[in-house]
């Protein structure tokens, strides 16, 4: 099963809106709640860093009986120097994103907490695909 | 411990998401970082902050949290209320301070 969800860069009233979506749809399977619980953290931060950082993207979600594979590709502007990006605290969220409550370096190390499996691959001026794989048993 | 009877204990403000009144406490939070509560804060807890806006609802929710106390006696924003109604998750009120706050909750919860 596949789902699809457009992300619009800057929108934050719509941040979360895919994770709250795919996580009615890990219920609706009765996924163990306790593995919905961490694909929503790394989603929902996935989701948040393509509004926050990017020019706009999508998610797609697969789920089979297995594993949950999630990908999260936006169109721009990468990331220089992905080991940094991946440092608890280091951030280049802008001061009104950081006002928010985001923005504290904590998006990518708490993705990487959740999932089984995370990759990222990244090209400054072409985009980010961040991989995300949770297996269900 | 049930919102409700946490709302009468510690005198708070309802705002909105009455639904949720009923939710089960199992604990509390207190962050201003959205990215630190949705690593480490676990359902059925309490999240005390002075963040007003709809994204702390999306948190709130898809951590499944119990209910959310705004300090200082800070109002939420209209569609953090909107989306409380929605989400069936209690918007409460306090003049108290995050750590005056936490510290009665703390103390309550600990009986």
């Amino acid at each position: 099963m596949q789902f699809e969800y457009n992300i619009e860069a800057g929108n934050f009233t719509k941040a979360g809106d895919a994770s709250s979506n795919f996580k009615k749809v890990l219920k609706q399977l009765n996924v163990d709640p306790q593995i919905i619980k961490r694909i929503v953290v790394s989603l929902y931060e996935g989701e948040v860093n393509i509004v926050a950082h990017s020019y706009g993207g999508k998610v797609i979600c697969e789920v089979n009986p297995k594993k949950v594979w999630i990908r999260l590709i936006d169109t721009g502007p990468g990331i220089p120097d992905i080991e940094k990006a991946m440092q608890a605290g280091y951030s280049t969220a802008s001061p009104k994103v950081r006002e928010m409550g985001f923005g504290a370096g904590m998006g990518l190390p708490n993705m990487k907490n959740n999932a089984d499996i995370l990759n990222i691959k990244s090209e400054v001026g072409k985009g980010t695909e961040v991989e995300i794989i949770v297996n269900l048993n | 411990m049930t919102v409700n009877e946490l709302v009468k204990q510690l005198r708070l403000q309802v705002f909105g998401g009455e639904q949720g009144l009923s939710n089960e406490i199992t604990g509390g939070y207190t962050s201003d970082l959205l990215s630190d509560v949705m690593g480490h804060a676990d359902s059925g807890k309490v999240w005390i902050t002075l963040q007003t806006h709809k994204n702390v609802l999306g948190v709130a929710s898809l951590k499944e949290l119990a209910a959310v106390i705004l300090i200082k006696n800070l109002q939420p924003d209209n569609d953090m209320l909107n989306q409380a109604q929605q989400e069936g998750i209690p918007i409460l009120g306090t003049g108290k301070a995050a750590f005056e706050i936490s510290g009665e909750l703390y103390n309550l919860l600990k009986k």
